[in-house]
């Protein structure tokens, strides 16, 4: 009995790091294959392309570990990235427009939220709604134009660097660390896993299963809408077609992360590490000047085998 | 010749023997009814007859034939229909389409169904039932009564010669279940053996020709309808000694907890009224689907009600089961593993998940040194056998689970403690502990309500009892004047003691 318990503890801490040993092998092989892809400049620009995904990703860790998913986040970040560029445009102060932008993205992911518990309308659909609704707005306020020249104020949020750092790093990072103490070291933490664990005996418990939904959802359109300031700002422009298919990569940085998309298994911690090997495998292969067509597909198979080991453990 | 015979059937399970030496008989023309408490073996005999479950022992013989009954297949071959509890009908499929599901008949050279025959044979079965029921309706959108009439219908045309009926009246109104009576009738006229599983003594008294009881997975003994009566019934399907022990304390009783006036929740429950003293066990008895489990739900904030609960004289209002909790009322689910556990999750996550806030400092962040400190205190206290309290639960034994969720509910500070089956699926053993620790939190003034379908427990550890029939409560006994007898009585009919010289 004790002796199976060790055991199964091992390949516990296996699974947990199999993403990491994964990561580490897939460095060590470009490192080798690209004399360049372990230069510091490099290095920096993996972590900023990974940032734009990651940030996404955190907030949709929250939503998966209820059990739920969240397909609107793609939508989400280019309509708030579109007001806040309009608003800019109007002359408005950056910061309030930022604001605003920030707010819209919540408010969209809580009636995502609204619509799963109040209206019990399964996340698939209900995201899948607002991601269709969030686009359509964004064609809608923007006439299918971009807008740019965005001014440096704003700039600053995409393309800035404090020490030496992109900005969209630190972001990064300090989103992880909130969002790292939330899910691990707080009561709502644990109601967040409960829900996805056993939502039944998390309602008899006398958790507010509902108020927990509607708070994940918040918090995935609000980092949704965060990543739209950094894509607008990196970009000194808010494009209508922003963030097209940007849900599929924030899944799959969860997934490969190792958190259960049926709920209550999973960290940020892995998100974060399932972004990087998205973005490191991007750069790789960009600096391998491997085709963009080719690029798909090896992602592809990168994301369903390593699902497969994953599966396979269980 | 017997049309049906089974002899020496035995199967167990793991940790149960569901079946042992059991054998039974049935003639062309007759019907034969299955009775026995929950749990006796019935539905697992007549699982084993239509090929659900295969058997680990014994023989079947059909008109003399042995026969081999390996899965459901078989037994349709072989002319054995069941019409099961759950009823087996796909809800968004239409009558004719549900009744000749996997059998339907294709036209020769194009293959496509052939609906108008479908159709048409039918409404040939429904009306040998003598129902009119549309057989192009949906069947999700049919009362239960007609839903059975069509898997009766479905049975028929697979052209059966055993038919088996597992409680087909459970969810009928009187007048529905006085039409299947016809029906059963009417088929026992073609010569058909029907097989009833019941517990409902009148009616088996009504419809059946003979009896066949069983108790603990053992065949009893098979009696004439005519020649018995429902005393010698309840005494064969209760009749055993009491073999394990209950060691009851008395504490003396002292004022009220809680009372209930009134409470109804639609559908389930119906004008629930009584009183529950602080120091004393109140046992709820009552067969499966007599609404004790919504009544401990109910008190527990899950559904909505009319009526009055109040706790120490102060009325309350359960919306929610937040609302119970902070009021005193906490409820142990009947099933652990579906409601209760986060089995994928530690001992001590799933002890403090309702009481987290206590814990709780600066931020939200959770003292984990004073939770640890909690937890363990509780795990020396209830002596839950764990590695450590970082363990997952699903690695524990039943009773160290059931343990854990005892403890959950012992942070809240609970007054009442609503247990459902708190010693459903753990061993004889770690049952005694189980009731142990009810004696213990009595004699700490914890009032408690304890919901059994196992009578020897409600008698051995209940200082009263209430048993329940058809969401009402339809009577309340001592446990000096308490006997299985008495608590059979009330919970298998509302007529409760007619006949009964007290």
């Amino acid at each position: 009995m004790v002796k199976e318990t060790k055991k199964r503890d091992w390949s516990v801490f296996l699974r947990g790091m199999q993403s990491v040993i994964g990561l580490l092998g897939l460095c060590i092989v470009l490192s080798i294959l690209s004399p360049r892809f372990l230069k510091w400049g490099n290095i920096l620009n993996v972590l900023t392309q990974t940032s734009l995904n990651a940030v996404m990703a955190i907030g949709m860790t929250f939503v998966i570990l209820t059990g739920g998913i969240d397909l609107s986040v793609g939508s989400v970040l280019a309509f708030s990235g579109m007001v806040t560029a309009g608003m800019i445009h109007s002359g408005l102060n950056v910061w309030i427009a930022i604001l605003i932008g920030l707010v819209i993205g919540t408010v969209l992911g809580l009636v995502n939220g609204l619509s799963v518990t109040k209206g019990n309308v399964p996340p698939f659909i209900a995201t899948l709604a607002m991601m269709t609704m969030a686009r359509g707005a964004t064609l809608v306020y923007s006439g299918g134009r971009p807008k740019s020249n965005l001014g440096t104020a704003f700039g600053f949020l995409g393309q800035g660097k404090i020490l030496s750092i992109p900005v969209p790093v630190i972001i990064l990072f300090v989103v992880f660390i909130i969002a790292y103490n939330v899910l691990t070291q707080t009561a709502t933490g644990r109601y967040i896993y409960a829900t996805g664990s056993n939502e039944k005996a998390a309602k008899l418990s006398g958790i507010k299963t509902d108020y927990i939904k509607l708070l994940v959802y918040a918090v995935s359109g609000f980092t949704a809408a965060l990543t739209g300031m950094i894509v607008t700002s990196m970009l000194d422009s808010a494009s209508p077609n922003a963030g097209n298919g940007a849900e599929l990569d924030a899944i799959a940085a969860v997934v490969l992360g190792g958190t259960s998309l049926s709920g209550g298994q999973g960290s940020v911690v892995g998100t974060i590490i399932g972004g990087l090997i998205i973005g490191v495998l991007n750069n790789g292969l960009n600096l391998l000047n491997v085709s963009s067509y080719y690029q798909q597909l090896i992602k592809g198979i990168v994301i369903l085998v390593a699902v497969l080991i994953d599966r396979r453990k269980r | 010749m017997p049309l049906l015979e089974m002899m020496g059937i035995c199967k167990k399970f793991p940790g149960v023997t569901a079946l042992d030496d059991v054998c039974l008989t049935l003639d062309s023309g007759e019907v034969l009814a299955l009775l026995g408490e929950n749990g006796a073996g019935k539905s697992t005999l007549v699982k084993i007859l239509s090929g659900v479950y295969t058997m680990d022992k014994g023989q079947i013989k059909i008109n003399g034939d042995i026969v081999d009954i390996r899965n459901v297949w078989d037994a349709m071959k072989l002319g054995i229909g069941i019409i099961h509890q759950e009823l087996n009908l796909i809800p968004d499929l239409t009558v004719y389409e549900n009744i000749f599901l996997g059998r339907e008949k294709r036209d020769s050279v194009t293959k496509r169904i052939d609906k108008s025959y479908l159709k048409q044979e039918s409404k040939k079965l429904l009306n040998r039932l003598g129902v009119d029921i549309d057989v192009e309706r949906i069947v999700k959108t049919l009362s239960v009564a007609e839903q059975q009439m069509v898997e009766i219908a479905k049975v028929l045309s697979m052209d059966c010669r055993i038919i088996i009926m597992d409680e087909p009246t459970d969810a009928l109104t009187t007048d529905e279940v006085q039409n299947l009576f016809k029906i059963i009738q009417a088929l026992k006229c073609e010569g058909k053996g029907i097989i009833l599983i019941s517990h409902k003594i009148e009616e088996i008294m009504e419809i059946a020709d003979r009896v066949e009881v069983l108790r603990d997975g053992k065949y009893i003994g098979t009696k004439v309808v005519a020649e018995t009566s429902t005393d010698e019934l309840i005494k064969m399907m209760v009749g055993r000694e009491l073999k394990e022990k209950f060691p009851k304390v008395k504490v003396p009783v002292s004022d009220v907890v809680l009372e209930v006036r009134n409470l109804s929740v639609s559908g389930l429950l119906h004008d629930i009224s009584f009183e529950l003293r602080k120091g004393e066990v109140l046992g709820i008895a009552g067969l499966v689907g007599a609404g004790r489990t919504e009544l401990g739900k109910t008190l527990f904030g899950v559904y909505r009600y009319s009526g009055e609960i109040f706790i120490q004289g102060k009325k309350l209002n359960l919306t929610s089961t937040s609302a119970a909790i902070e009021a005193g009322i906490v409820y142990l689910t009947e099933d652990r593993k579906e409601e209760g556990l986060f089995l994928d999750k530690s001992v001590s996550y799933n002890m403090t998940l309702t009481i987290l806030k206590a814990f709780t400092r600066l931020l939200g962040k959770v003292d984990t040194r004073k939770e640890t400190r909690t937890v363990s205190d509780y795990v020396q206290r209830l002596r839950i056998k764990t590695p450590s309290i970082s363990q997952t639960v699903e690695n524990l034994s039943g009773g160290n689970q059931q343990k854990v969720l005892v403890g959950k509910w012992l942070m809240t500070q609970p007054k009442i403690m609503i247990l459902d089956e708190p010693t459903r699926g753990i061993d004889v053993g770690a049952k005694v502990e189980i009731y142990n620790l009810i004696n213990e939190l009595k004699e700490n003034g914890i009032a408690i309500i304890m919901i059994s379908s196992e009578l020897p427990e409600i008698l051995g550890i209940s200082d009263r009892v209430l048993v329940m029939h058809e969401g009402k409560i339809t009577g309340c006994l001592e446990d000096s004047e308490a006997t299985q007898e008495k608590i059979m009585r009330y919970a298998i009919s509302t007529g409760g003691l007619d006949g009964e010289g007290n």
